[in-house]
């Protein structure tokens, strides 16, 4: 994509040849900022890139950074409702603490359970009576003691040598309140799990996180709107993008303080008075990226393991090329 | 508003109040608590429930009392006679005497029948005596779930009902026949007992009324034929005159005839040549018509009993109780009936030149719906005739006996005699095939397996309505919709093809009616101005100032004032002095006043409007919400009242409060009851295309979702579950008054409508695949297996064995593949996954069952066959549950649940609720699948070209309705003729920064840069369809062959192969590919060498001609077996084909 801009029309995306940006581009090549970042998210701009580069790295952080899941599950016993298969799904899609860079990918035709790419765990429990509960209780959460079986109930088993490198706390499921299944008085859940590390275009739960871009909206008044009309302009738009201020003729006119924000949607097409007050185009240059992460990846982990495995890539290729040209010199 | 200036435009409504009528009719909020307030009085099924309950507490009374008396032809002095009857509490009979209460859940587990014994107490005579006996078993009752005997109907709480292993929003209303849910449906039939105007095929105008009382049913026509009346009935053997059926009636004069049929002079010269006929076939006399008449009548055939009558006689008998059997006749009193036929004939000559008195059979006015109580009380009254009969017969035989050794045992006979009803009963039901000998009626397919394919099916199975009409006929009136069918009966919810618009849904709100004692409201019409008929002479009748009133098809009299008679009949029936099925209204063409009280009618409630203002007030709702009110109370204060399709059309009726005028006399609860049950579930159905409406009514009873809350317990032989069924965004008040949201099948896709990829043609879906991983349309398929475990008649039985060893090489053993799944106890173990062809139930069966009288003690030793139950058909299962109990015959029945949970993949079945159906084209990763700016994936890509032709409006408002009912956390409402205003939605979804039309800017997932156009994007509730690709997927290399061809079997089920069938064929003649032709017809078929003679040219065996006893000229062709089968059927019948070889090889 070498425009610049792409204008969101009524109907359609058009997009925009730009005759400045080719020359102004090329003074801030590739200009990335951090805008916010905590454990869970991320946002960051990439600024002067091309999209398809940000594509790659949102599809290798979908498709290809590890996390670890449970994989296989042996049911020893299970008269709870749900059924086994259906519990067996659910364990898989519980996000482990679990650090997947200690661990390695599990081979195809391993018999064994091995230390360096399996995680044990184990879930044993039994719906009984609650003693404590009154005669008159007639809600069954408190009537009975693990009615509820939770994520929290899942218990890591060591493996080998695992207890060395590992702290219980660090291999436990990431949530403790993930409900999976009801038990009545009597049911029983005993069963063994294994998580393994996996990628996500394998199975959804191997999943680090969500990631996902947009491209920077861009916002300009083509003639001044005010009174009435500014007020609905600003409407149109998400909150804080429009102020109204007080121009030197003392009219309120709208103006565009912040169009980072905008939801692009739009709105402005509904009404015929000012939707030809504005021009909305999106710039192709500046891609704001998230990264929200659900698993034990960090987002900025993500984000780096991301990036590790398109260097690999790109290693891949250098080497192929090299060793081409290796095998040219020696003929 | 629009009224008050109408109201002040229009000069009749001066005298009116201006005050009130200035004043714009205040819409009543919340009228629509009206529905559930019903349904929870009536509920959804309450049809089938009070035709029911009305058999079983009344009806069969009236039966027993009908029949009440036999007696003996031998013995005078012997009768047994009928005091009352009952019917008990369903119960099982375990043998040995032993009857222990039941519940309909254990039923359908040991596949018995629900059902409860009847009882009757009699009085007879053994001997001198004269005995009483009380409760004495004749048979037992199929019990309708839910009725008045059913043990459901005691249970007041979910709880309760929960004990019984029942689910709360069951509807009940059907049957358990042998542990198979049946239904009864609701048959619709012309009413009977009324007169309707025709014109037949010749084009002759025909007054038919179909006579129906307990004992006959005939059909009486008049026609016109030559500008002359006649009689026609099937008992005749020609049509008669009708001038001389009225004199054999004792209406001998003629001006008598003419005066009951009407003196005006357009009835009168219509009239005279049928009275000319009469004299021209010199019939004058009553006694000369009856003798004319009785030479006409069909001579039966059979059962010649009974002293011969003279003709007179016979002619006199036949008017009495044959024809217009409805009639009442007093010892021979033809007066009433010489009346009806006079009406009938003034009717045809009404009808002359007026097509607008020719009345429509389609009509719903004209229809009776039969329903579980009417056919069960004709087959009932049937076999308890047959009953005593037998029972006559019995005692006939001994009473008659010489010796009288014993006396005759009514109680006896009748305890051993039970099962004549009890068979008849449950055979009718489980195989639907309705024999009434007496009306010989012979009928099929009046019942059904309840579908439990999902809530909805079964929901829509018991509001189903049959047509007796035949499917092969091709006329389009009784298929189209009848603008009389209006909120009657719904207008989207029938099936297509060859029963459309026969196969028909009962609407939301309707009710069918059961019959009213009629003598109560005799007595009120002769109390408020109806002057009886029997006091009145013929001339009356036609007389411009009166009007006749008829009750049930009957006249009753005529009345001066029949306005007030309706009046007062309304008003008392508001005030429930009279019950409120009871409809009354006036016809003006006919000036006749028509009141019914009989059963099968369709009617519904409306509310009042008085003075131009509705009685129902916002007050009313309001303690009808704090539940200060019942929908009865609002019967019972004369708020609302139920109308049926006679009385509706003769009422105004508003739709909405704005629309109420002077002349207004009632007003719509809700609009949306005029939709049925399925059609119900449809989000904002009114922007639909009809036809789309009708296919979701068809497409919805294939869902998968949930069954009941009881569908854990129960062993179907087929339930599809879904593992996270979700509640619909958008949803209706149906949605909620059927507790579809409580037993839903579906899931809020997110859906992108655009194209992708190519395999998205032809109404093909995307998915995305991350959904599918997360449980996105994943189901579970339920199977049960079964079979009993019998003992035979020389005192062996079958037996489950445990699993079969077999020997390793190294001496150890091992279980073989088969039997991997069983336990030591011959049983699949529960839990365990079971590969096909493993064995579930390990069951072996003795060689021999018979019993043999030569061998004794010596041949104990019993040999046993394997005859184990494998697991068939596609995939790995997991056993669920294993089920062992006995059967009615004492054999053990083991009932055996597998279950398979299922991904969606590629060709499964998806649809919305708008008939927009669609199967899997392609399943995508995630990454590759365009996204929005806040970074939501859809669940699922359908391509736009589904909406031009479709015209889906409803789809689009639910994509949008959805959409802002997620993003606002609260459910939006598709009601019908209502719903959350698009407006309103638009807003919200502005409100939360979307686009007001729903459509994002979406970037492609796959190149990273935005899509030209904006996507429409948001949830829609899709449903899995029950046609999986996997139940029908299907391929065969080598496999098995038909015994008799040698030819591939046929079918998916017997790993048939792939018929190259004749149009094929002719496509491979036509390109000359005859190679291909032979390896498809032949050698991959059933190729087959024969030997045969070329001397004889008939066929040999291994190189030797029997026939010509040489191997001289025998040489060796290859054939199909199927060719040479036909040779050697032709030998057999005589016929000798000979084949003759030429050398191609030299």
């Amino acid at each position: 994509m070498d425009t610049g801009r792409i204008k969101l029309e009524e109907f359609r995306l058009v997009p925009e040849h730009d005759l400045e940006s080719p020359a102004k581009r090329s003074d801030h090549d590739g200009i990335i900022k951090l805008i916010s970042m905590d454990d869970i998210d991320m946002e960051l701009d990439f600024i002067g890139f091309n999209i398809s580069l940000v594509n790659a790295y949102r599809r290798i952080i979908l498709a290809e950074v590890a996390t670890m899941a449970i994989e296989k599950v042996y049911m020893y016993n299970n008269t709870s409702i749900v059924q086994d298969e259906v519990l067996a799904h659910r364990l898989g899609l519980v996000p482990l603490k679990v650090d997947p860079r200690f661990f390695e990918f599990r081979n195809k035709d391993e018999k064994e359970w091995g230390a360096q790419d399996s995680v044990k765990y184990e879930l044993k429990v039994r719906c009984s009576k609650n003693p404590q509960a009154s005669d008159k209780e007639t809600n069954p959460d408190i009537l009975y003691k693990d009615r509820k079986v939770l994520s929290s109930s899942l218990k890591w088993m060591p493996i080998g040598n695992q207890t060395d490198i590992f702290q219980e706390s660090s291999m436990q499921p990431l949530h403790d309140d993930i409900l999976l299944a009801k038990m009545n008085c009597g049911h029983l859940i005993n069963l063994e799990a294994y998580a393994v590390k996996g990628i996500g275009s394998d199975h959804a739960k191997f999943q680090p996180g969500l990631s996902w871009y947009r491209m920077l909206p861009e916002i300009k008044l083509v003639r001044e709107v005010e009174g009435e009309d500014a007020l609905l302009l600003q409407k149109c738009f998400s909150p804080g993008v429009i102020d109204i201020i007080t121009n030197s003729e003392g009219k309120n006119v709208a103006n565009v303080n912040d169009a980072r924000n905008d939801a692009c949607s739009r709105n402005v097409f509904q009404y015929d008075n000012i939707k030809d007050s504005v021009k909305m185009t999106r710039k192709t240059d500046h891609v704001i990226f998230y990264v929200e992460s659900h698993s034990a990846l960090k987002s900025h982990e993500i984000l780096d393991e991301a990036v590790s495995i398109m260097i690999g890539k790109c290693d891949l290729l250098l080497s192929e090329i090299e060793k081409h040209l290796e095998m040219d010199a020696d003929t | 508003m629009g009224e008050t200036v109408h109201g002040s435009l229009v000069p009749e409504w001066a005298d009116l109040d201006p005050n009130v009528m200035s004043q714009p009719v205040k819409t009543i909020e919340d009228k629509w608590k009206l529905v559930p307030a019903f349904l929870r009085v009536k509920g959804l099924v309450k049809q089938h429930i009070d035709s029911f309950n009305y058999f079983i507490n009344v009806d069969i009374k009236n039966i027993v009392r009908a029949n009440s008396k036999v007696t003996s032809d031998v013995d005078p002095l012997f009768y047994v006679k009928y005091l009352d009857v009952r019917v008990g509490k369903p119960n099982i009979e375990e043998g040995m005497n032993i009857s222990n209460d039941t519940a309909p859940h254990e039923c359908r587990l040991r596949d018995i029948t629900y059902s409860a014994p009847v009882m009757v107490d009699v009085e007879f005579m053994r001997g001198d005596h004269r005995i009483f006996r009380r409760d004495i078993p004749i048979g037992r009752m199929p019990i309708m779930l839910r009725s008045s005997n059913c043990v459901l109907s005691q249970c007041r709480s979910y709880a309760e009902l929960a004990k019984y292993n029942e689910c709360p929003h069951d509807p009940g209303g059907y049957f358990i026949i042998k542990g198979q849910e049946k239904v009864i449906l609701i048959q619709e039939q012309l009413s009977k007992n009324r007169m309707i105007v025709e014109e037949d095929k010749k084009g002759s105008l025909t007054c038919q009324v179909t006579s129906s009382t307990h004992e006959k049913k005939s059909r009486t026509n008049v026609t016109m034929k030559n500008g002359k009346h006649y009689l026609k009935h099937n008992t005749l053997t020609d049509d008669v005159a009708v001038g001389i059926v009225f004199k054999a009636m004792g209406v001998a004069s003629d001006q008598e005839i003419v005066q009951m049929i009407g003196t005006e002079d357009r009835i009168m010269t219509s009239f005279a040549a049928s009275l000319e006929e009469c004299a021209r076939l010199n019939v004058y006399t009553q006694t000369q018509a009856l003798k004319f008449i009785g030479n006409k009548v069909r001579q039966k055939r059979f059962f010649d009993r009974g002293p011969k009558k003279t003709p007179v006689d016979e002619a006199r008998d036949l008017l009495a109780t044959t024809i217009l059997a409805h009639v009442p006749v007093e010892k021979f009193n033809f007066k009433m009936k010489s009346i009806y036929l006079a009406l009938m004939v003034r009717r045809v000559i009404e009808a002359q030149g007026d097509t607008r008195a020719i009345d429509d059979r389609d009509y719903y006015g004209n229809k009776r719906l039969e329903l579980a109580g009417s056919l069960i009380s004709l087959l009932f009254e049937d076999l308890f005739k047959k009953f005593n009969s037998d029972l006559k017969k019995r005692a006939d035989m001994v009473l008659g006996k010489k010796g009288k050794v014993s006396q005759f045992d009514t109680v006896h006979y009748m305890n051993s005699s039970q099962d004549s009803i009890t068979n008849g009963l449950e055979v009718a039901i489980s195989t639907g095939n309705w024999t009434i000998k007496r009306f010989k009626m012979e009928r099929q397919g009046v019942t059904q397996v309840l579908a439990r394919l999902s809530y909805i099916s079964a929901l829509g199975m018991m509001t189903r309505v049959n047509s007796q009409f035949e499917k092969t006929r091709k006329v389009s009136g009784p298929r189209s919709l009848q603008p009389s069918q209006w909120g009657m009966v719904c207008p989207s919810d029938t099936p297509e093809g060859e029963s459309c618009g026969l196969v028909k849904n009962l609407a939301l709100m309707t009710h069918i009616t059961t019959e009213v004692d009629p003598e109560p409201i005799i007595e009120l019409a002769f109390n408020c101005g109806v002057e009886d008929i029997n006091l009145l002479s013929g001339e009356e009748l036609s007389s411009r100032v009166v009007f006749l009133v008829f009750l049930n098809g009957n006249i009753i009299g005529v009345t001066r004032y029949h306005e007030r008679v309706v009046r007062v009949f309304r008003a008392m029936r508001r005030n429930t002095v009279i019950s409120g099925f009871v409809s009354i209204y006036t016809h003006y063409k006919h000036r006749c006043v028509y009141i019914s009280s009989d059963g099968g009618r369709l009617c519904r409630p409306y509310i009042i409007v008085e003075n131009c203002q509705p009685t129902v007030t916002e007050e009313h709702i309001k303690r009808l919400t704090r539940g200060l009110m019942s929908f009865d109370d609002f019967l019972h204060e004369g708020l609302v009242e139920y109308l049926d399709v006679n009385e509706e059309n003769d009422s105004s009726i508003a739709m909405y409060e704005h629309e109420i005028e002077r002349k207004t006399t009632h007003m719509e609860i809700e609009p949306f009851t005029i939709l049925g049950v399925c059609a119900g579930l449809i989000p904002y159905p009114h922007h639909n295309q009809s036809p789309r409406n009708t296919y979701q009514c068809a497409m919805g009873k294939q869902a998968m979702g949930t069954i009941g809350y009881n569908q854990r317990n129960r062993i179907d032989t087929l339930l599809y579950n879904l593992v996270y069924p979700h509640k619909p965004l958008v949803k209706t008040r149906t949605i909620e008054l059927i507790n579809f949201e409580h037993l839903p099948a579906g899931h809020n896709a997110m859906v992108a409508v655009m194209s992708y990829s190519g395999y998205d043609i032809e109404d093909a879906i995307i998915i995305n695949k991350s959904s599918l991983d997360r449980g996105y349309g994943r189901c579970l398929v339920y199977r049960n297996y079964k079979c009993s475990v019998k003992r035979y008649a020389n005192q062996t039985s079958d037996r489950v064995q445990g699993p079969v060893m077999e020997v390793l090489e190294g001496g150890k053993q091992k279980v073989t593949w088969k039997h991997e799944t069983l336990d030591s106890d011959g049983f699949a173990a529960v839990g365990t996954p079971v590969q096909p062809r493993q064995v579930l139930i390990n069951k072996q069966m003795p060689t021999v069952t018979q019993l043999s009288f030569t061998n004794d003690q010596a041949q104990r030793q019993v040999s046993f066959r394997d005859t184990p139950v494998l697991h068939k058909g596609p995939g790995t299962t997991y056993v669920e549950k294993v089920m062992l109990s006995s059967d009615t015959d004492e054999f053990h029945l083991i009932k055996l649940l597998t279950r398979q949970t299922r991904r969606p993949e590629i060709g499964d079945k998806f649809s919305s609720r708008h008939g927009q159906k669609g199967v899997t084209g392609l399943i995508v990763q995630k990454e590759d699948l365009p996204f929005t700016d806040q970074g939501i994936y859809p669940d699922m890509i359908m391509n736009p070209h589904g909406f031009p032709s479709r015209m889906t409006v409803g789809k689009l408002l639910e994509l949008l309705g959805s959409k802002s009912a997620a993003l606002e956390g609260k459910y939006n409402y598709g009601t019908a003729f209502g719903g959350t205003p698009v407006k309103e939605i638009m807003e919200e979804l502005v409100r939360h920064g979307y686009n007001y039309q729903g459509k994002d800017i979406l970037y492609s997932g796959t190149t990273g840069e935005p899509l030209n156009a904006y996507i429409f994007f948001g949830p829609v509730y899709y449903q899995k369809l029950k046609h999986m690709v996997m139940d029908k997927m299907h391929a065969r290399s080598r496999g098995p062959r038909a015994v008799l061809t040698r030819q591939p079997t046929e079918g998916r089920a017997r790993d048939g192969g792939l018929r190259l069938g004749e149009m094929e064929r002719d496509c491979l003649i036509g390109h000359g590919a005859s190679m291909l032709l032979l390896e498809r017809l032949m050698i991959s078929s059933d190729a087959f060498d024969v030997d045969v003679c070329n001397s004889c040219g008939l066929l040999g065996y291994s190189g030797w001609c029997h026939y010509c006893r040489s191997s001289a000229n025998v040489s060796s062709i290859r054939i199909p077996y199927a060719c040479k089968l036909l040779f050697q059927e032709l030998q057999s019948m005589n016929i000798v084909p000979r084949l003759r070889l030429e050398n191609y090889c030299s």
